[in-house]
Formats: structure tokens, C-alpha cells, sequence
């Protein structure tokens, strides 16, 4: 299964990942032979089978309904490229 | 330097008990080795002689306080993946290259309970995705056995480290094969636990339904008593299994008899080195001789194992790494135009080629008129395979096989295509899709290269696992075995 540029750029928007145009045609070459090896898949009939998302059957844990965590703000802003007065910066959303 | 110490943390540990050396001798030891070495190797992305030397004086001080536990003093290197408080965490990636975490991993949080040093970071394929330690933003690590050759990936540095002796033990994670490969590549013991032994807490996420913390050491011994520091139950882990925790050195010395060792046919085929396939061969009869029994069994769909890998691990990373948006934490471009730009250019810029390959693969696989066909299928083949090993461990206790296809290939072969890369992962992605534990140890040389042997046990049965391995080694002195370089 080929994918085109056009292609690429596009999974690259709902990733918001920006790639430089010129390698565009590299990543639509290599994702074009991954995608190819995996449709090895197909080799198998798993129409009976269950997906299975996780090797061990865990069950969700309960806890007490007790505060565990303290406010860390302060802590946990010093290595955000760009925050004021406690809240993180990004350019403007609503013009 | 000119002082001698011996090599491996069962000598070391023994040593620091009788007082035959402090923590802090044997620290600046190892630390003026990284210094006079690692520039050959660059197994190291940060090291920290000021913060070692200050916990191996305070690990010295609690052994004259009788206070020392059994690796109290003992040195080690932690791959930079797991978050230090104070101590910069990168991931290998320019994305992190500043990032400095708030709290410690759950596993550092141990170790360092454990009163054991912490040399250094080390370097590692970005965000773990590699098998040759290529992908690093640091730059590429050279193997010890010779330096043109790629050390395996992604825990490439912890394993060069340990291989040179720039480290006694190391940390490493393994999604899908990233200890036991660069172990294998390197010439020393790998161990993959099984999902859920050892906390994710505080390990920055690549694939989370398959990724395991593990030691990187010398010897089967090493790497238990290592497991005994990092493993338990973490509360702070939603994946980590509730069990009573259990020394994993206990079946060290019980005799193999009676145990069932299987060879998957399938290890076997026409893609192996004939050299390995030799050695793995030897291992078996070194293990018969024991007492063990060997048994051939069959996985018939292990090959699905690597293009089932390559749909789920890239479809969890691309999930995982969408925290990395420029604004919390991380690198963040220059003057965003807006939001958009903001998340696309310091994505664009903070990630490296074989991550935004990873990512790319995955969001395509997740998006909408492919999951099905993707994400879904991979998921019914991995529960394909994991009845598959679930039937073969029916029949017998343990499996033995080779860890890789080949032994360490020069650096820069695999650059134009990652598919023959991914194709090396063959023997080693199983294990974590069933989530397996399985080691590597050395069990011999090819062309003057360390070929790795695998073990694969049941789910939580590490410690026999271990004591299979041990007994192989005090058989065998293939660990033994030192790179000219060290």
C-alpha cells in the first residue's frame, strides 16, 4: 500500500508535526515499505479472535478518595518555555 | 587510577562489606575511567561526578552506621530515560535537551533506598526508538568490541558502559528488545522483566502496553540482585502488579533437573547466523548436561511478531508523545504565529527522523478507516502469539533461542532503510508482546563478536529464569569475556 505526499502531509497535520517539504517524498517512500511489510498481517485469519490490548488481565485499582498530592505548581513551571503569574503562554487563541 | 577492583556488583558489593574499599574510592574510579574513555564511546549523555561522590560518602557513612544494605555503595548507570530530580533527563532528544524533572522515577527512587551511586545518564536511541543508538540527538554510541560498530538499541549506552566497565550495572528499558539487543551486541546479561514487575513511573512513555524497565550487568547474579532494588509494587504505576515482593536470587543455585527447556523451531530458520545458531546450539547442551530437557516446540506465527510490533508500538507512541506540545515543558519554537505553528514546528524541530517516522506510522494507523485494519488486527495477532507461547509453556518451563538474527553490524548500515533495521527485532518483540520476561546472556563469538543467547520464561517466573542463566555461567565464561577496549 502506497501512500502519496499528499498523504503525508496530511496524518503530519493531525500529528501536528511540522516536516520540511523536501523530505515529504523520503517519508512517503518509507512509510510506503513499512506499511507494506505489516500488511503481512493479512496472512492470518483472525476474524475469530479477540484484540488484545494489554499481555496481563489487570483490573482497574480502587483507592481511598484521599488528597495525596500537593500543589506543585511553582515546581513544575520552572522548566516551561514560557509562563506569568502561574498560567502557561501561547499565542493568542481568539482573536 | 592503578587501583584494582574487581568486576561485576556480587564482587564489588562483597568487597565494600569487608572494607576492603569505600564507595567513594571505587566511585572516583569508575569515574576517572568515564573520563579517560567514554570520549570513544559516548556512552554517557550526562555525568555526575559531584552528585556520585557526595551519595557514595553518604553510602560510606551508612555502613560505618551499620545501616548498609546489600548494594549500599554499589555504583551504577541509569539510561536517560528515567526522570532525576535535579539531574537533567533528555531522552536522547533535542526536545528534552533542557529538561530537568521535578521528582525521581519510582526506580532511581529505589536504587538510590538501596544506597546505590548513581554515576550518570546514559545515551540512548531518542525516546528509546532504535536499534542501534543511532537515533541519539547526543550522537551515536560506539560498541566496545569495535568502535565502527553500532552497540544495539536502544539502551545502547548503558549497554557500552558496561561492556567497557564505565559502570559495574546499568538501568535499561526493553519495548521491544531494547535491553536484551544492545546486551547481545555488547557481550553482557540483559533482563527484560515481565510487564508490570518493575514501576513505568517517572519512564518517560514510548509504547506503554510494552514497555519494561530492567538491569543491564555481567552475570545472571548481577542482574538479580539489581531486580531485588528495582522491582515491587508502585501504587503510583496503574500498571504494576500487586505481589508480595520476592528475592529473585533464591533459585540461583537449584539444580536443573527435571526442568523442560524448549527450542522454538521457529528460532531456527533460514535468517539466522550460522555462527550464533552454533552457539545457541552449545548453550543447549550445556544445559542438558545440567540436567535440563530439551524439547522442540513451535510458535507458528512468529514471524507476525515484528509487523504486529510495528503497528502497536508505533500507534502508543504517537499517543504518548502528543504531551510534547512546546507548551508545559520541552523544547518550544521561536516566535509561533499561532497555535497551530506553536505544536507543528516544536514537534518539527524538538523530534528527530525516526521518531516523527514513529509518530507518522502510528497517527495513520489510529486515524479514522484504518484502525481497524491496522491497530485492531496487530491487537488480535498479539493475542495470537501470546496463546501460541501460553501453549508452548504448556509443554515446557523455559525457551531457549538465539537474542539476534545477526551479531553487531557497522554503524551507518541500516540508515536508508528502517524496515531491514526493524527486521533484526525478530526474536526479541515476542516477549514483550506477550509480556514475557526473557534474558540475554553471552554464549559465545562470532568473527571476535558477542552473540547473545535467549532465555524466555512464564509470566513472573524470573527468578528460575535467572537461575537457569547463573548455572549456564557457571558452566560457560563467555561473560567473562572483556572487550580490548576495557
Amino acid at each position: 500500500m502506497a501512500i502519496s505526499n499528499e498523504e503525508v502531509a496530511a496524518v503530519a497535520r493531525l500529528a501536528r508535526l511540522g516536516l520540511d517539504p523536501e523530505d515529504i517524498p523520503g517519508y512517503a517512500a518509507q512509510l510506503s515499505g513499512i506499511l507494506a511489510f505489516v500488511a503481512r498481517l493479512n496472512e492470518v485469519d483472525t476474524s475469530a479472535i479477540e484484540p488484545l490490548a494489554h499481555p496481563l488481565d489487570l483490573h482497574a485499582r480502587l483507592r481511598e478518595d484521599a488528597v495525596t498530592e500537593s500543589d506543585q505548581r511553582d515546581a513544575f513551571q520552572t522548566h516551561a518555555p514560557a509562563v506569568e503569574a502561574g498560567l502557561y503562554l501561547v499565542p493568542k487563541v481568539i482573536e | 587510577m592503578g587501583d584494582t577492583f574487581p568486576r561485576g556488583v556480587a564482587a564489588l558489593a562483597a568487597g565494600l562489606a569487608r572494607g576492603e574499599f569505600s564507595s567513594v574510592e571505587l566511585t572516583r574510579h569508575y569515574l576517572a575511567r568515564i573520563a579517560a574513555l567514554d570520549g570513544r564511546l559516548n556512552s554517557y549523555i550526562t555525568v555526575c561526578a559531584e552528585q556520585a561522590l557526595t551519595e557514595a560518602a553518604a553510602a560510606d557513612a551508612a555502613r560505618a552506621a551499620g545501616r548498609a544494605g546489600p548494594l549500599t555503595g554499589v555504583p551504577y548507570a541509569n539510561k536517560d530515560i528515567f526522570c532525576t530530580r535535579g539531574v537533567r533527563t533528555s531522552c536522547a532528544s533535542k526536545m528534552l535537551d533542557s529538561f530537568i524533572a521535578p521528582y525521581d522515577a519510582t526506580v532511581c527512587e529505589r536504587l538510590r533506598a538501596a544506597g546505590m551511586v548513581m554515576l550518570g545518564k546514559t545515551n540512548m536511541d531518542e525516546f528509546a526508538m532504535g536499534s542501534s543508538n543511532e537515533t541519539s540527538f547526543y550522537g551515536p554510541v560506539a560498541n566496545p568490541w569495535d568502535l565502527d560498530r553500532v552497540p544495539g538499541g536502544s539502551s545502547g549506552g548503558s549497554a557500552a558502559a558496561v561492556a567497557a566497565d564505565l559502570a559495574p550495572i546499568a538501568t535499561g528499558t526493553d519495548t521491544g528488545g531494547s535491553i536484551r539487543q544492545p546486551a547481545a551486541f555488547c557481550g553482557i546479561s540483559g533482563l527484560k522483566p515481565t510487564y508490570g514487575r518493575v514501576s513505568r513511573y517517572g519512564m518517560i512513555a514510548f509504547a506503554s502496553s510494552l514497555d519494561q524497565g530492567g538491569p543491564m550487568g555481567l552475570s545472571a547474579e548481577d542482574l538479580a540482585l539489581m531486580l531485588n532494588a528495582m522491582a515491587g509494587f508502585d501504587p503510583r504505576d496503574s500498571t504494576s502488579v500487586e505481589r508480595p515482593d520476592e528475592d529473585f536470587t533464591r533459585a540461583l543455585d537449584l539444580p536443573l533437573a527435571g526442568l523442560k527447556v524448549g527450542l522454538p523451531r521457529e528460532y531456527f530458520d533460514a535468517g539466522l547466523d550460522a555462527g550464533i545458531r552454533t552457539a545457541v546450539e552449545q548453550a543447549a547442551k550445556v544445559l542438558e548436561a545440567q540436567g535440563a530437557t530439551l524439547r522442540e516446540v513451535s510458535l507458528p506465527h512468529l514471524d507476525l511478531a515484528i509487523p504486529a510490533y510495528y503497528v502497536i508500538a508505533p500507534a502508543e507512541c504517537s499517543s504518548n508523545l502528543s504531551r510534547f506540545d512546546g507548551v508545559r515543558f520541552g523544547h518550544r519554537c521561536e516566535n509561533p504565529k499561532d497555535l497551530f505553528d506553536l505544536y507543528c514546528r516544536s514537534r518539527g524541530e524538538g523530534f528527530g527522523a525516526e521518531v516523527k517516522r514513529r509518530i507518522l506510522i502510528g497517527t495513520y494507523a489510529l486515524s479514522s478507516g484504518y484502525y481497524d485494519a491496522y491497530y485492531r488486527k496487530a491487537q488480535q495477532v498479539r493475542r495470537l502469539l501470546r496463546d501460541e507461547f501460553n501453549a508452548a509453556f504448556a509443554e515446557v518451563d523455559m525457551l531457549l533461542g538465539p537474542t539476534t538474527p545477526t551479531v553487531a553490524w557497522r554503524a551507518g548500515a541500516h540508515a536508508s532503510d528502517p524496515v531491514t533495521m526493524y527486521l533484526g527485532d525478530i526474536y526479541t518483540t515476542a516477549a514483550n508482546l506477550a509480556g514475557l520476561p526473557a534474558l540475554s546472556m553471552p554464549g559465545g563469538l562470532v568473527d571476535g563478536l558477542p552473540v547473545g543467547v535467549q532465555l524466555t520464561a512464564r509470566h513472573f517466573d524470573e527468578a528460575r529464569l535467572l537461575g537457569l542463566a547463573h548455572r549456564y555461567q557457571q558452566e560457560t565464561d563467555w561473560h567473562t569475556r572483556q572487550p580490548a577496549l576495557a
